[in-house]
Parts: structure tokens; C-alpha cells; sequence
């Protein structure tokens, strides 16, 4: 409709360009401008402040062979599939208990919300104490009289990455759920009458009817969760310190520590450059598909 | 999606539509089980902290995290509050509070107009590229802050701007601007049309359209994206600490200096304490509108 | 902490009204905890009787989180007054670029030279002959912190050196005590094995490999040695289950645990425990063995601005925290040794004692920041960590992967 093209039509839409200003100029500026000035510099040998000694493709090829940036990106996927996959279910799962016209609704909601208000710093510290095998849940299920029981993920190298995750999905979980809730408020009344007439079952009714018709739900739980997957670095800090050893590094902690700790900004943007490209590559298709193309 | 307009279908509309039936139904308890069983795990670390807040020091050396505490201070409260030191300061939280909301207030206006004049433009006047730039702000989304931190000091030096309030809410409206977008974009989209085709026959233009149809009619939105940039601007840490100087320092630097000092005696109960309290304005915000940003959501983002 | 807030305010007062133009002097730090806080106040008060007046800008967690703050700030053109930075290499750059005051002239008024002790401290200062910081304070890190009674239950006397320690190790075990407390997170992996490095393989050794990257003596039977008593200090905290240095030392302070190799601050733990050093528990200065302690420390750098006024100001800060009566306030407040050697300090303890002594015999070597750049130094501690985390890998294997990053390393 206002996409009309003509071609003296160009200023009929200026108010709406005025409008976008901001919005291009962030784009532009800060993201592509940002992200071109971070591709430059890790071409160079930065090391505390930002300067143009060109170095090639060192910084990468060191960043290949680094083995606390390989194991930093195998945690990330398994945390982030994970992670992905948990919150959507568990969120949506949650979301249609909610939705059952019960009681105390309000509370169960802001019971499953409330952790998403609290600092990474400290979900991180209490999720911590809660594992720890002394005195955290192996130890009370021990003095129940199960000798044996063992429950330590944060102190083990090979599931360490597990720990972080409850205490991620405890973090995220509520807000996700709450967009799903919305979702399913969303939906008309009739369908679900409709499928009752037909004697669909409930659960084919969520799975085949009302999920595809909660797809922007989906797409900004998506955008939403992602995102902050890409991001995890405080909770990583709080809870494991990337501990134990490097069992439990992540990129963008590997991106932090390279520029703030080893001062080494070249190898920092080297490898958020990487992160970058992984974005693109996956984001673009499809962005391009969801907003590129026509539209209603 | 129309039926966000329509107040009063209130939850009861809930799918099942079934007629209550017996409380103690199969239905009913697995239904409250699993809800409290899933309360009662999301609970157990606040449990934690709420207990931890309370007991002293000493009582937390012993060292059993689950047990009630023996005696209850509320010491720890206070001196999370009004005494804990950060540096030379003792005055605990209480320092930043009132730059905290100095901060946020502006922040979360502006970030929310500009963002909703953004999804409102992409949604209904749309023009030749704008689809471009709002997917390349999607990928902004996912760009970890700790890389921009030097461009944008630069870009701030150069506009003359670094180490102001205004700055500093420049800074929060641009992170804040990928996700808000595209929540106000879909909710627009669903708007009818029919409305807003009546008001540019009218002769009604992009700005009166806004201002006289769209936000009156887009208040639970408007409280969604409070929501949201409410609580990532209060408890952001490393852009109030980065782009202002001490005078305007939020709370969260105070938490985070009595939370994160690494060497010397680490007060466990003030930690706690800190952070119950630097949440509460957040989880205060959720139980005021809990009820609205459900119904915003539901209105805004189902179609995509 | 009250008492010490009205203490400060009326100083502040004070100055007030005798200063006619008190300039503003903004300083950042990440000095927050209790103990800190108070030594910090030291300076507060000194600076402020000057006439000028101290801005506080403290901002907890070293490196990670303070330093992306204090570097934006110099580079966006708008710096704080002071900056604490480690002793060493840290801050080379920004001086490099010009964007550091040069203090050589107030240096040579005061004689810096002659009373900063050990002279090292001075030189991780000094860019091509000029000076652009203040050393403020000594802190060591090669302490074994022992529980006396744990040792005692057990029927071993309390050990004197490192060997007796481990030999000690199975008594413990076997009454259920973990003989070697260690936190999980990585710089208290990193901190042990290079106190082990040092206090075993001597300072000399140490310093060859750091300071001059020395890969054959790297590869050598006393690095060997090192990587062995490594091996075994990872079985001693198999058991360890704690995340934080903290808690670690409370299991030493509650008997879980026999010792443990931290820093000169762990001794604020046990002062809050009510232990006294040497009947309680006993500190160990290089695990007994070699004893030598590492000046890693602080110092404060003044980022240049065009102000002469808070130029003035800064050069007054700096004098101030050199002087001899501000040394003695500050240092016993923070527990750590002061940097010059004509001070008196009377009122340390037991433990601070040995350090002095070690002081003043002249056994100290430069911590790694000093003589390492900063990368290679995390390659170093890396593989540190991996080492220690990772019991499938052999002492032979990490020596031959560190032969490897000391040889590349610049």
C-alpha cells in the first residue's frame, strides 16, 4: 500500500522518512559503521588501544588454533540449542497450563516471571551455592539416606555447560512464557470451538492450528532468546568464571577477556568478527525472507 | 487481531472453555501439580537469597544453605541499603538510586518513542529500503555490547556528547532499539486496515494518523516495551558505568562494587540483600502491570 | 564505617574552609571492600588536607570490568583525575601515546629513586627514563595458609615447607580432611601454580623463563620438578568444592580443609575468624622453600589534561601518596607492605612481619605482569588451568605445550 512506487511519489512518504532518520542513522552509523570499524582492526595487532598496524590474517589464524575459542564455540551451540529449544517448550508448555482459566493466575505469573528482574551476578552466585555438592542439593539428598546420589554439574568438565544452563533457563524461562501466554490470549475463541465440534484433540489443536498461528510470537521469542544466547557472558562470570578449567568458556567471554584482560583487542575483534559472520549467515536469509519479501 | 481492541475478552476465554468442574479433577491436579512443582523449583533460589539475607555472617560460614536462619537480622538490609562502602562512599545503594531513575526516566521515553515511530513507519508507510535498514537493525540485535564499546566512545567524543546524561541515553535508546522495533512493527501491522485507510481519506497525514489513531488505541504495547526497557536499563551496569562519570553513576554500580569485590571479606548476606532490593523496582513494575502486558503482547506481536 | 564517613566530612569541612580553591580530583580504583575502603580513605583524607578535594570514583573488579572503564574514559578525551593500574606493563601504551602525565620532575624533587624499595616498583614505572606513575602499596602472593589444629587431630606436626606438607597430605585424607584447598575459578589455579613455580624451581629460575623466555631451561629437570609437585597439588583438591577464594579459605578456617596457597589478603579472613597468626594458624611465605615474595601491587597513573589547575592538583596527589605518614596509614589498613623502605611499621603482625623481613633481605622477584606482556601471559595461565582442571593430562604433556608458549612468547 504506501510501498506504491510511482515515480514523482517519492516525497509522499517524507514524512515517514523524516520519521526513520534515527532508525537509518543507527543502522548506518552505529551497526554497520561499528561492525566495518571491527572488521578493520582485526586485521591489525591492536593490543590496549585501537591502531593500524595491519597484520593480516594472524589474529585469525591464531584464534583457529586456539583451543579455548574452539571449546568456547562447541559450548555455545549445545548451550544454545539448548537453550532455544528448553525455553520455547517449556515456555509455551507453561503459557497453556496458564491459560486453563485457573485461579491464583497472577501469581503463578509473576512467580514464573520475577528471576528476569534479578541481576546474571547473583542468579549466577545463588545457582552456584545451590549446586555445589557440599552443602547444595547433593548434600541434602545425601543426608536423606541416598549415599550415592551425585549431582554436581558445575565441578565436572563434561556436563559443566548443563549447570549454566538451569540457571539460564531459570533466568529467561518466565519472560518467554509470558509471550506465549499473550500469544494464546490472542487467539479467537471460536477456533477452539470450532476444533471441539470437530473432535480434534487438545494437543493437535495447539501443535497443527494455533502454533502456526502464533508465529510473530515465535519470531520475537526467537529474535529475544537468540540474542541474549549470543550474549551470555555475566552469567558464565558468576557462576563458573568459565571454570572448570576452560570447560566452560563461551565466545563472547572470549571476545571480553581478549580485549580487557590479555589486552589484546585484535584477537577480541578477530573473533567477534567470526561471531558476526555466523550471525549474518544464518540471520540474513532469513530476515531477508521474513521482511524482504512482499507483504500483505 | 482485532480483539485487542475489544477490552472486556477477558482470560476467561481461555481454549479448553470448559465449565469448572470438580476441584480435585485429574485435570486439576496435574494442572496446579506441574504449576507448583515448576513454582517451587523457580522459587528456590529467592528462597536461597531471602535466607542468606537474613542470617549473619557467622551463622553463613557454617554453611547450610537451605536451613531457616537461627536468628534473623535484618542488618544485612540495612547495610545493603545505607551503609555498605563502595570505595569512600558508605551510603550504600542509596547513593546511585536517585541516578538510576535520572536515567532511566528519559531512556525509556525516548528509547520508546523513537522506537515506536520506527515500527509504526515500518508497518504502515512503508518506503522503498526500509525493509533493509530493519533487518539490519535485527542483526544489531545480536552484536555482543562489548565490542561496540569503543566505536561508540569515539562516535560520542566527536559529537561532542561523552560522558553526559544525554550520551548515555543515546547509548540505551540505539541497544534498545532492535527488539522494541520489531515488537511495535508486528503490533502495528495488525491494526486494521480499514481504520487506517478511512483516516487518509480523510486527508489524516503520518503524523496525526500516529498520534490520533495508533497510540491511543496502543496503550498495552506502549506498556510491553516499558516492561521490557524498564528492566534492561535498571539494571544495566557497563554502559552507565562506561559512557558518565562518578556524580551520575546508576545502582547498579554500587551492587556491583559490594556484589564483585574480589579480595577482602565477601559479606554474603549484604550481597543478597543488594540484590532483592536493586530488583524490587522491576518486579514492582511486573505486579502493577502484569495484567497489561499480557493483554499487549497478545494485541501486538501474533501477527507477524 | 559511620564513624569514618563523619571523620572524613569534617576533614572535608575542614579543608573547606581553609582552602580557597579546592580543585576537584576525580580517582578511580576498585579498592570496595571493607578493609579497602578504609585504606583508601587514608589517601582521601591526606589529598584533602592539601586543599583540594578527593572525588571517588570506585569501581569493583579489576581488569575486566575497570579497565574498559578507565580506557574509555581516557580515550574519549574526557579522563578521571587518577587511575590505579597493576604494577607492570598494563598501562605502557596509553603512556606511549602521550596520554599520561610524566612525573619525573616531582620524582626526582622527592627522590624516588633512592627510598622506593624494591627499586623494581620504580622501574615498571619509568618509560624511556621518565616516570609516570606512583607505586602505592606491596602485595604477595606466595602464601601457604595452614590450619594448625587440622594438622595437629591428625597426628602430623604442623608442616614447614612444602614437602612436608604433602608428605602430610594422605594423614589428612584418610580422616576425610581435603589437604589443599583451591577455589575453582581460573586466577586461583593460576596463582597457585606460579607460587608452586617459584617457591620449587627458586626466583632465578622463575625469572629466566619469564623474563628472558627461556625455553631450553623451560624444558629442564627443574621445571620438571615444578610440574610434578603440580601433578600432586591437583590430587591434594580433587576434593575442593568451592568456587570463590573465599570459601576456600573458610574450609582451611573450619578444619575442612589443611591449607591453602593465596594471597596476603586471605589473612583478613582469618582476622575475622578471630585466629591469631602463629598459634592459630601459620603462613608459609614461598611454601617454606624458597622464601621470596613477588611485589605485585598497585600504582596510580594521572591521564594528562589541559587544566593546569587539576595538573597542580594531580602532581599534589601524587607527593601525597609517596609520603611517609600516608604510606604508614594506608598500607596497615590494606594489609599489604608499603613501597618505601624508611617507614616504620610497628603495628604489623606475625605474618606481615615475615613479609617485611623478606623485604628487606631483598628476596623479591617482579610479578609476571612485569615481565611478560599480557597475552602471552594468558597463554601461560591457560594452560595453567587446563592443566589442572584436566587430569588426562601429564605433567610431561603441559611441560612440553609451556616449553612451547615460553618460546613464542614476547
Amino acid at each position: 500500500m504506501a510501498a506504491a512506487t510511482g515515480p514523482a511519489r517519492w516525497h509522499r512518504n517524507i514524512s515517514a522518512k523524516i520519521a526513520a532518520i534515527p532508525m537509518i542513522a543507527t543502522a548506518l552509523v552505529i551497526f554497520i559503521g561499528g561492525t566495518a570499524w571491527t572488521v578493520v582492526y582485526s586485521f591489525t595487532n591492536s593490543k590496549l588501544l585501537p591502531r593500524e598496524k595491519f597484520v593480516g590474517l594472524a589474529q585469525y589464524e591464531r584464534l583457529w588454533t586456539s583451543n579455548k575459542w574452539l571449546i568456547s564455540i562447541e559450548n555455545l551451540a549445545i548451550y544454545g540449542i539448548l537453550s532455544l529449544i528448553f525455553a520455547l517448550v517449556i515456555g509455551f508448555f507453561l503459557a497453556a497450563l496458564l491459560d486453563q482459566k485457573i485461579r491464583f493466575e497472577d501469581t503463578f505469573r509473576t512467580v514464573l516471571l520475577y528471576p528476569f528482574a534479578l541481576s546474571f551476578i547473583v542468579t549466577g552466585l545463588a545457582w552456584q551455592w545451590i549446586l555445589n555438592p557440599d552443602f547444595g542439593i547433593q548434600h541434602v539428598v545425601r543426608s536423606l539416606g541416598f549415599e550415592n546420589f551425585a549431582f554436581d554439574p558445575l565441578y565436572n568438565p563434561d556436563i559443566v555447560i548443563y549447570g549454566v544452563l538451569i540457571a539460564g533457563l531459570w533466568h529467561e524461562t518466565g519472560l518467554i512464557m509470558c509471550l506465549m501466554l499473550a500469544g494464546l490470549r490472542g487467539i479467537d475463541e471460536d477456533i477452539w470451538k470450532a476444533s471441539r465440534i470437530d473432535g480434534i484433540p487438545m494437543w493437535k489443536t495447539y501443535l497443527f492450528i494455533v502454533i502456526p498461528m502464533m508465529r510473530g510470537i515465535f519470531i520475537t521469542a526467537i529474535v529475544l532468546v537468540t540474542s541474549g544466547i549470543i550474549k551470555v557472558y555475566d552469567l558464565i562470570v558468576a557462576q563458573t568464571g568459565g571454570g572448570p578449567g576452560i570447560s566452560s568458556e563461551v565466545p563472547a567471554k572470549y571476545v571480553y577477556d581478549a580485549m580487557f584482560l590479555s589486552q589484546n583487542l585484535g584477537q577480541g575483534f578477530a573473533a567477534s568478527t567470526m561471531m558476526l559472520l555466523t550471525v549474518i549467515i544464518v540471520v540474513v536469509p532469513w530476515a531477508y525472507l521474513e521482511f524482504g519479501g512482499k507483504r500483505t | 487481531m482485532s480483539d485487542a481492541l475489544q477490552i472486556p475478552t477477558p482470560p476467561a476465554a481461555g481454549p479448553s472453555g470448559r465449565k469448572p468442574g470438580k476441584i480435585l479433577s485429574r485435570r486439576n491436579i496435574f494442572i496446579y501439580g506441574t504449576l507448583i512443582l515448576v513454582s517451587l523449583y523457580y522459587l528456590l533460589p529467592l528462597y536461597v537469597m531471602v535466607v542468606t539475607s537474613l542470617k549473619g555472617m557467622p551463622e553463613i560460614r557454617v554453611g547450610n544453605i537451605f536451613a531457616p536462619p537461627v536468628e534473623i537480622t535484618f542488618q544485612p538490609w540495612v547495610k545493603a541499603w545505607a551503609e555498605a562502602c563502595t570505595g569512600l562512599n558508605c551510603d550504600g545503594l542509596s547513593r546511585g538510586f536517585f541516578n538510576s531513575v535520572k536515567i532511566l526516566v528519559p531512556s525509556v521515553i525516548l528509547s520508546i518513542a523513537i522506537a515506536s515511530v520506527n515500527g509504526y513507519a515500518l508497518a504502515n508507510w512503508r518506503f522503498k529500503g526500509s525493509e533493509t535498514f530493519f533487518a539490519i537493525l535485527i542483526v544489531g540485535a545480536f552484536i555482543p555490547y562489548q565490542v561496540m564499546i569503543y566505536p561508540i566512545v569515539i562516535l560520542l567524543r566527536e559529537a561532542g556528547l561523552y560522558g553526559g546524561l544525554t550520551g548515555l541515553v543515546i547509548v540505551h535508546t540505539i541497544f534498545g532499539m532492535p527488539i522494541l522495533t520489531l515488537l511495535f512493527r508486528n503490533y502495528f501491522s495488525s491494526v486494521p486496515q480499514e481504520l487506517f485507510k478511512a483516516a487518509r481519506v480523510d486527508g489524516a497525514g503520518f503524523w496525526s494518523i500516529y498520534f490520533r489513531i495508533m497510540v491511543p488505541m496502543s496503550l498495552p504495547i506502549f506498556v510491553v516495551a516499558m516492561i521490557l526497557q524498564v528492566t534492561g536499563i535498571w539494571n544495566d551496569f557497563l554502559f552507565g558505568v562506561i559512557y558518565t562519570k562518578p556524580d551520575l553513576y546508576p545502582m547498579t554500580v554500587q551492587l556491583n562494587n559490594i556484589v564483585n569485590s574480589t579480595q577482602g571479606v565477601k559479606e554474603y548476606n549484604v550481597n543478597m540483600a543488594a540484590t532483592i532490593l536493586t530488583g524490587l523496582v522491576p518486579l514492582t513494575i511486573y505486579f502493577l502491570s502484569g495484567k497489561l502486558f499480557v493483554r499487549g503482547i497478545a494485541a501486538g506481536a501474533v501477527k507477524g | 564505617m559511620r564513624a569514618l564517613r563523619a571523620v572524613f566530612a569534617a576533614t572535608t569541612a575542614l579543608c573547606a574552609a581553609t582552602a580557597a580553591n579546592a580543585t576537584d580530583l576525580e580517582v578511580t580504583h576498585w579498592w570496595t571492600s571493607g578493609g579497602e575502603a578504609a585504606a583508601v580513605a587514608e589517601f582521601a583524607k591526606a589529598f584533602n588536607a592539601t586543599g583540594n578535594n578527593w572525588v571517588d570514583g570506585a569501581i569493583a573488579g579489576s581488569g575486566g570490568t575497570a579497565r574498559p572503564i578507565i580506557i574509555s574514559r581516557i580515550t574519549g578525551g574526557d579522563p578521571m583525575g587518577a587511575t590505579q593500574f597493576n604494577h607492570g606493563r598494563q598501562a605502557e601504551e596509553l603512556v606511549e601515546a602521550g596520554l599520561m602525565l610524566d612525573l619525573t620532575e616531582i620524582a626526582e624533587e622527592g627522590k624516588w629513586r633512592d627510598i622506593i624499595r624494591p627499586s623494581s616498583l620504580l622501574d615498571s614505572c619509568t618509560v624511556d627514563g621518565r616516570i609516570y606513575c606512583v607505586p602505592v602499596n606491596i602485595h604477595s602472593q606466595q602464601w601457604l595458609w595452614l590450619n594448625n589444629s587440622v594438622f595437629e587431630n591428625a597426628g602430623v606436626a604442623v608442616p614447614t615447607n612444602w614437602d612436608e606438607f604433602s608428605a602430610a597430605a594422605s594423614k589428612l585424607q584418610e580422616s576425610g580432611i581435603v589437604p589443599l584447598a583451591m577455589g575453582q575459578q581460573p586466577w586461583q589455579t593460576t596463582l597457585a601454580f606460579q607460587v608452586i613455580l617459584t617457591a620449587l624451581a627458586g626466583p632465578d629460575a622463575y625469572t629466566r623463563i619469564f623474563g628472558e623466555k627461556d625455553a631450553e631451561l623451560a624444558g629442564g629437570p627443574e621445571l620438571a620438578k615444578v610440574f610434578q609437585a603440580a601433578d600432586a597439588a591437583r590430587n591434594m583438591a580433587r576434593d575442593s568444592n568451592v568456587q570463590n577464594w573465599n570459601d576456600a579459605t573458610t574450609m582451611v578456617i573450619t578444619g575442612k580443609a589443611g591449607g591453602q596457597i593465596m594471597g596476603d589478603w586471605a589473612q583478613g579472613e582469618f582476622q575475622v575468624a578471630e585466629m591469631t597468626a602463629g598459634e592459630d594458624y601459620t603462613c608459609l611465605p614461598g611454601l617454606g622453600v624458597n622464601e621470596v615474595i613477588m611485589t605485585g601491587g598497585d600504582a596510580f597513573y594521572f591521564p594528562k589534561v589541559d587544566d593546569p589547575e587539576i595538573t597542580a592538583a594531580q602532581l599534589e596527589l601524587a607527593k601525597v601518596m609517596i609520603s611517609p605518614e600516608t604510606q604508614v596509614a594506608f598500607n596497615l589498613k590494606k594489609g599489604s607492605l608499603p613501597v618505601r623502605g624508611d617507614v616504620d611499621l610497628a603495628a604489623a603482625n606475625d605474618c606481615m612481619r615475615k613479609g617485611l623481613d623478606i623485604l628487606a633481605k631483598g628476596n623479591v622477584i617482579q610479578s609476571p605482569d612485569q615481565l611478560m606482556s599480557a597475552d602471552s601471559l594468558t597463554q601461560v595461565n591457560d594452560l595453567f588451568v587446563e592443566f589442572f582442571n584436566n587430569p588426562d593430562m601429564s605433567a610431561e604433556d603441559a611441560q612440553t605445550l609451556f616449553v612451547s608458549i615460553v618460546g613464542n612468547a614476547d
